[in-house]
């Protein structure tokens, strides 16, 4: 039996909103707190992408201007803000730049993994038998890789470790996707698997509506609550695995774009000589993006959760009440403060 | 029976001027308001409510039990059993809360399969409690623990109290929660519908135990429940709450003779007795055509079997086992029994939701033995379902004129949800639902509002044959009656063949022509409500006649008396 009273029901069916927007409302705190932060930061990452041509004094993979060229390892200056990496390249235009091969990259990644581990999930859920048993062990396999490693694997077979712009963007895409198709499968055909046996999916089922429709109309659209989430967190876990690849020298070829982790890789040698700028100035902009995205998943996380959510006291006011005498009523009654003051 | 009994001490618990606040999502609701109460020792008073009339938040703050969320005012004032001390438990620290609790007060829950822990050992869940109250040897621990499983009605308690709690069953597994909660002898036990989770007769068992507690023990017991059958068999007073108030307070004689309030008298009226549906059923078999007996049933089992297949070695369990009824066209077939009796595999087998394994099935003249789904998907457009559950059987994200229009759609009757709009119209009106209830979200309709949905759901096609699956259990007892009176006009008028599954005797009484009982999947009784429950033949319709707790003190007592003679 259910302990609260239950709440007036408020006309809030309209009220919803957006994912994000809503959720915004909601948090109160340190939870709102971390939320607001991942959303600053995250917004900052996507407005840079979206204005780099701006932004940028320079282009990711020009040498040398009117004045001839850039000189490599030049510390930071009135000219080249953030220095020159060893390459000659402008290190601020870069780590510019380099929003958008990360933009590109994750939203391939996602976009892909999203939808075709969303189908098998659901197909594996819903129908189960051998169909389930045959993808869960393939999805298993590919858990026990280590990520990186299946990642290196299939750059190489897809673009032989060589990489233009899209080249390289789809080639460490397409290797994140392979690695996150399983995360997908997992949540979505656990969902489903829930959801199948729901009273609503039977009732579904004794309409006599098709596989399809129950699949579509009944179980998926409810087994879609946790993705956000997962979106969120994947997308901060594609920028490093990303910059992993870039850093091994599976990246993409400064002529072609920027990329963080293949301006970190050069700038190994530099941290030895004291040159600080080539390696800091990526390794924050991963870092920035990567907290951000992460703070917005983990307080999405929490404020989904009714038990993790904070909300405001009851009655901030009303909580500092306390009865006169330890164990006592407040107004009235002999232990109350009508029988004390009734006494004396 | 009990007042002489009674010493004339203080309270135990003494709740003065409680109210309890949430915050929630919505912002705050408030559960319960200005609610004083006394419990005196060696009382039962029993807190009877709807759902959502705070009767749970006002038992469990005499625990200090209340989520995070709450704000709570008043007092609530917890005398030892011996009066050596008393807390107010609203003002108390974490650490003294946990001194109160067990030794002062213990509580019961609802459902003893969730109550205890499945990786220990039952005697262990008992000696922990003592051990947290400290001041006990291994050996007196476990001594005591053997004594109060005793106590308590479990056999050979010497050799159980080292078992795990799958090894007991629903009943025993209750005693185990009730002795645990007794063996440091508290002053008060809050038992929170301690037998809404059990088969009547077990629950006449508990009751029983219970009883036992306050006569042997001393100790008071709080007693949550919606059932009045089974405050009327227990407790001595009776405070009744509506929307987080207090209504009325009585001695349990008076309440049930002479209700003061509207509201407790409305709550009385809404509970269904045995023999009201006496006159209804011969009305309606006088009124039926001749030739009516031999027309071709909708329903027809013959050695019906059906087996779910065990798993990892165990054996097959035979859910159904030999069972042969028919139910002719317009007939009412009441299918009664306790859980696992059955009763709901025998109608998901005809909704085509379950294997029928052995014997045979027809339905609307299909053989369900070994039927493809492709077969039977015409068939479906004629049988109509009402599942237990209203709250899970909506899908959360469409609207009611959505899910009440999927029959509609999926069966070509209508394009799309907008289309059949009219029709979907016409069944909420049909089943006393505003229109205007068709573009609310389930979660914002009522249960018994959303149980009505479901029935307009059900009847959409205009099926030749309902299958309603405990379709009240899940409601209030006062939404209960209306639900059932509108099932019952609805049927009347629409004239549809039904099989109305319940485990409660009073609920198909009302309602079926004929009642047939199951126990442990096979048919034991079949015939009209005046033959099973008039005469009952087979000891165990005897048996579950007599454990059925009626809402009057006085005949419960007398019913009780025969109770024990059959056991």
């Amino acid at each position: 039996m259910a302990t609260t009273a239950t709440p007036t029901p408020t006309p809030a069916r309209r009220r919803r909103g957006l994912p994000v927007v809503r959720q915004l409302r909601q948090a109160v705190g340190l939870q709102r707190g971390m939320l607001v932060a991942g959303l600053v930061l995250t917004g900052v990452f996507l407005l840079t992408a979206a204005l780099a041509d701006l932004l940028a004094p320079y282009g990711y993979n020009q040498l040398r201007d009117a004045d001839g060229p850039f000189g490599a390892q030049q510390s930071p200056s009135g000219d080249h803000w953030l220095g020159t990496t060893v390459g000659g390249y402008d290190v601020l235009s870069r780590v510019i730049y380099g929003t958008r091969t990360a933009l590109a990259v994750i939203v391939v990644a996602i976009v892909l993994s999203l939808f075709l581990g969303v189908l098998l999930g659901l197909l594996s859920g819903y129908f189960g038998g051998w169909l389930d048993r045959v993808l869960v062990v393939v999805c298993d396999a590919v858990y026990a890789f280590p990520t990186l490693l299946l990642a290196i694997v299939m750059a190489i077979v897809i673009s032989g470790g060589q990489s233009s712009l899209w080249g390289g963007i789809l080639a460490a895409a397409i290797s994140i996707t392979v690695i996150y198709i399983p995360q997908y499968f997992r949540v979505i055909r656990a969902e489903t698997v829930r959801i199948k046996a729901e009273a609503y999916v039977e009732s579904a089922k004794v309409i006599g509506a098709s596989h399809w429709r129950i699949m579509t109309r009944h179980v998926l659209r409810n087994a879609t609550r946790t993705l956000p989430l997962i979106l969120t967190l994947n997308a901060s876990e594609a920028i490093l695995t990303l910059a992993g690849l870039g850093f091994l020298g599976f990246g993409i070829e400064p002529t072609a774009a920027a990329e963080w982790g293949f301006d970190l890789n050069r700038a190994l040698s530099d941290v030895t000589s004291g040159i600080w700028w080539t390696s800091i100035f990526p390794g924050i902009a991963i870092v920035w993006v990567v907290l951000g995205l992460t703070l917005v998943g983990e307080s999405l996380n929490d404020l989904a959760d009714p038990r993790l959510r904070s909300r405001r006291a009851a009655d901030a006011g009303e909580t500092g009440e306390v009865t006169v005498v330890p164990g006592g009523p407040l107004g009235a009654g002999p232990a109350g403060l009508a029988g004390i003051e009734g006494a004396s | 029976m009990s007042t002489e009994r009674m010493a004339p001490v203080g309270p135990v618990v003494s709740i003065q001027d409680l109210s309890v606040t949430f915050a929630t999502d919505a912002g705050r609701v408030v559960a319960v308001q200005d609610v004083s109460l006394e419990v005196r020792a060696g009382e039962v008073l029993a807190i009877v409510g709807e759902s959502g009339s705070g009767k749970t938040v006002t038992a469990r703050s005499i625990l200090g039990l209340l989520p995070e969320t709450a704000t709570t005012r008043g007092a609530v004032l917890l005398t030892r059993k011996d009066g050596s001390s008393s807390h107010d438990v609203v003002t108390l620290g974490r650490s003294d809360l946990g001194d109160v609790r067990g030794r002062d007060a213990a509580m019961v829950f609802q459902e003893p399969s969730t109550a205890l822990n499945p990786v220990y050992k039952v005697g262990w869940q008992i000696v922990e409690g003592l051990r947290a109250h400290g001041g006990y040897s291994r050996a007196e621990a476990r001594a005591k623990a053997v004594d109060v499983l005793r106590r308590v009605g479990i056999p050979e308690p010497e050799k159980r109290i080292d078992h795990y709690p799958h090894q007991f069953s629903g009943g025993q597994k209750q005693r185990i929660v009730i002795a645990q909660a007794l063996v440091l002898d508290p002053g008060v036990i809050i038992a929170d519908e301690p037998t809404t989770a059990l088969d009547v007769t077990v629950q006449a068992e508990i009751l029983d135990l219970l009883r036992r507690c306050r006569d042997e023990f001393g100790t008071a017991i709080v007693l949550i429940t919606h059932n009045m059958g089974v405050v009327a068999d227990l407790a001595d007073r009776v405070a009744v709450m509506y929307q987080g108030q207090l209504v009325e307070q009585a001695d349990v004689r008076t309440l049930f003779s002479a209700p003061r309030e509207e509201y407790t008298r409305q709550l009385l009226g809404s509970v269904p007795r045995l023999g009201q549906g006496l006159a209804r059923t011969q009305e309606r078999a006088a009124a039926r055509p001749a030739g009516w007996a031999s027309a071709t049933p909708v329903v027809e089992a013959r050695d019906l079997r059906i087996v779910y297949p065990g798993r990892l070695r165990k054996p097959d369990f035979t859910a159904v086992d030999g069972v042969s009824f028919a139910i002719r066209p317009g007939e009412v077939l009441g299918l009664v029994g306790e859980s696992g009796s059955g009763k709901t595999t025998i109608g998901r087998a005809i909704a085509g939701l379950t294997k029928v394994t052995g014997g045979s099935l027809s339905v609307l003249g299909t053989e369900m033995n070994g039927v493809k789904e492709k077969r039977f998907r015409p068939v479906r457009e004629r049988v109509g379902f009402v599942f237990q559950d209203p709250a899970s059987s909506f899908n959360p994200l469409l609207t009611i004129a959505q899910a009440v229009a999927e029959p509609l759609v999926v069966h070509g009757r209508a394009k799309d949800a907008h289309e059949a709009r009219g029709r979907v119209d016409e069944l909420l009106e049909a089943v006393q639902l505003p229109r205007s209830f068709g573009d609310r979200f389930p979660h914002e309709l009522s249960g018994g509002q959303r149980q009505r949905a479901s029935l307009a759901r059900a009847l959409a096609l205009g099926p030749e044959l309902l299958i309603a699956d405990e379709p009240t259990s899940a409601l209030d007892v006062s939404v209960q009656a209306r639900v059932l009176e509108l099932f019952d006009e609805l049927q009347r008028e629409l004239g549809f063949a039904c099989l109305f599954i319940s485990h409660d005797l009073a609920v198909v009484d009302l309602l079926a022509d004929r009642i047939a009982v199951l126990y442990r999947g096979q048919l034991v009784e079949e015939g009209t409500g005046a033959q099973v429950l008039g005469a009952p033949q087979h000891p165990y319709t005897q048996r579950l006649l007599a454990s059925l707790p009626v809402p009057d003190p006085d005949e419960q007592a007398a019913r009780r008396a025969t109770w024990r003679q059959l056991t």
